[in-house]
């Protein structure tokens, strides 16, 4: 979610003579890169090692398998009927939040990451009790695809409006106020105004969004379960280890891990991306004035 | 841009009441359904010895997985910015996969290395026992919840900037204690954010945790895994009363987020 570390200027030790424990030492790195190789890489390398183990056929074969294929296809299905949803509505709702004033905004505003705090489990027992047999509500969507995807709008509703609210908030409000002055009316000062500078981070929050969709299990497990009809990738994998086919698994793995690798990809282009989109215009005018006032060179 | 009152009035029932629906009627629910038959029923199920097994080990692993995580976390946020390196970029893609990996996917992943045809299969056959045990359970709970301290750490590493590490050194500092002395008293909201969400995401992971562990009551329950095994006994008050203890600490999770980040932004 945040600015790659690599696009910022960011001051370097050696250069400065600074002196900070493990930096500059060649240890330190090496630490790191021990306890992520250990954490981190080896396992993942196991599931491509599993996957591959009895050549690339039988590898596209488990992909290909018409019931792996069938969870994919409802994965991706529901992944994207989720992230138009919250995409609409997460904009709506950040918003709310930057331009308009109602009591309890600050409470709003905290509870919109509540689906980062709350455990995956403990959202879909209660998406099950509002929204199954016995819901208070009379909407009984339990064990039905349409379960699926309110677990999912759930689980990413931060995403978008955490990604849209910081542009918003940041944006020249003279824009609008001069488009108005000019003619335009509130839909046109959206279409060609707010929206285009609302961009990028819609369009991040959405991958971020689609990658977290892709994999998610706990909320969906106990409100959409495991029917035929509602078996997503994840719960898909968790049935292979459990009947013993580990190849199967880890094929179906290898194509969420790849999927997701490539959409949080997207987000360090769109993210990079904005950023030099944003030096090119708005910070020509202060870095010419740090020039100028001797404070060159960062 | 002006919205006449029609439209703002659009706009907040399209926005609020999809997060009612959404987010804040389940959360009066999982109250609600806890306390449906008075306050005691929910207490005498997670008071079983079961229940307060899987509230320990769910304990244990906060204390082992949040320590290291955080100590890894501020160490690689320092090498990402205050060092230039070659490798940082390859630093930076790993420490953002466990966020694009699905926790079934990182449960699998385990399984797989510690299983018996895994790699690290030898261990087993030493006694070490990685899988269906707490250490497997410990690594899968580190994997998931490894880059938030990072990823929070990083941002205010790059604002503070350099200038009083700069005249630590020059006063002839050493590394620690430039470290203590100053950059640790300048980013501790940021890493103390990055720690909230690292406990909330290990109390809460339960995809992972489920693979490796076989959740084994009374032995390899976490919280999470009771709710499930609960639900899954047809025993809704346990799932329930349980769900309530998760959910109470999702809430001081909330409220410890927008403290921290107003100390953050003052």
């Amino acid at each position: 979610m945040e600015a790659h570390p690599a696009n910022l200027p960011a001051p370097t030790a050696s250069r400065a003579g600074l002196r900070l424990p493990g930096v500059g030492t060649g240890i330190g790195g090496g630490m790191v890169m021990l306890y992520l190789s250990l954490i981190v890489l080896l396992p993942l390398a196991a599931v491509f090692s599993e996957a591959f183990s009895l050549g690339i056929g039988h590898f596209w074969d488990q992909v290909t398998s018409p019931l792996a294929l069938k969870s994919l296809k409802l994965t991706v299905a529901c992944s994207l009927i989720v992230v138009v949803i919250n995409g609409i509505f997460g904009t709506i709702l950040a918003w709310l939040l930057v331009r308009d004033q109602f009591p309890g905004k600050s409470i709003i505003n905290a509870v919109i990451d509540l689906p980062f705090a709350l455990p995956t489990i403990v959202a879909s027992l209660t998406l099950l009790t509002l929204f199954g047999t016995d819901s208070p509500l009379g909407i009984d969507i339990a064990f039905t695809r349409a379960a699926v995807v309110v677990a999912l709008c759930f689980v990413t509703l931060p995403f978008v409006v955490r990604a849209v609210q910081p542009l918003l908030l940041e944006m020249d409000r003279e824009m609008e106020a001069a488009a108005a002055s000019l003619g335009a009316g509130n839909f046109t000062i959206f279409r060609r105004i707010i929206f285009p500078n609302l961009l990028p981070g819609l369009a991040a929050g959405i991958a971020l969004a689609f990658a977290r969709a892709l994999g998610e299990f706990g909320s969906v497990l106990l409100f959409a379960g495991g029917l035929p009809d509602t078996t997503v990738s994840s719960v898909f994998i968790r049935n292979q280890v459990e009947s013993d086919n580990l190849v199967g698994a880890s094929a179906v793995s290898v194509v969420l891990l790849v999927a997701s690798l490539l959409l949080l990809g997207c987000v360090s282009l769109i993210q990079r991306w904005a950023i030099r989109h944003d030096r090119s215009s708005s910070e020509f005018i202060p870095t010419l004035a740090k020039d100028v006032s001797g404070d060159g060179g960062l | 841009m002006s919205a006449n009152p029609a439209s703002r009035w659009g706009l907040r029932f399209l926005g609020l009441g999809y997060l009612t629906l959404l987010l804040l009627i389940p959360l009066v629910m999982i109250f609600y359904k806890t306390f449906e038959d008075g306050i005691g029923p929910p207490i005498d199920a997670i008071t079983t010895p079961d229940g307060l097994h899987a509230l320990k080990l769910s304990v244990l692993m906060v204390v082992i997985a949040v320590p290291l995580n955080t100590i890894f976390g501020i160490g690689c946020a320092l090498l990402l910015v205050r060092h230039k390196s070659k490798l940082n970029p390859l630093i930076d893609a790993i420490i953002n996969l466990p966020f694009a990996v699905s926790p079934v996917v990182i449960g699998l992943s385990l399984y797989l290395l510690y299983g018996t045809d895994g790699w690290f299969a030898f261990l087993a056959e030493e006694g070490i026992k990685i899988l269906f045990s707490v250490p497997g359970m410990v690594l899968a709970s580190i994997f998931v919840s490894l880059p938030f301290v990072v990823r929070e750490t990083v941002p205010v590493l790059q604002e503070i900037g350099t200038d009083q590490e700069q005249a630590a050194s020059t006063l002839g500092a050493n590394g620690w204690q430039t470290f203590w002395k100053v950059t640790l008293p300048s980013i501790r909201w940021g890493v103390a954010y990055g720690v909230v969400l690292t406990t909330a995401r290990v109390l809460g992971e339960f995809g992972a945790v489920t693979i490796v562990s076989g959740s084994i009551s009374g032995q390899t329950q976490t919280l999470p895994l009771f709710v499930e095994k609960q639900y899954a006994n047809f025993n809704s008050t346990g799932a329930y009363g349980a769900s309530l203890v998760l959910a109470l600490l999702a809430l001081v999770t909330l409220l410890a987020m927008n403290l921290l980040k107003r100390k953050e932004d003052a």
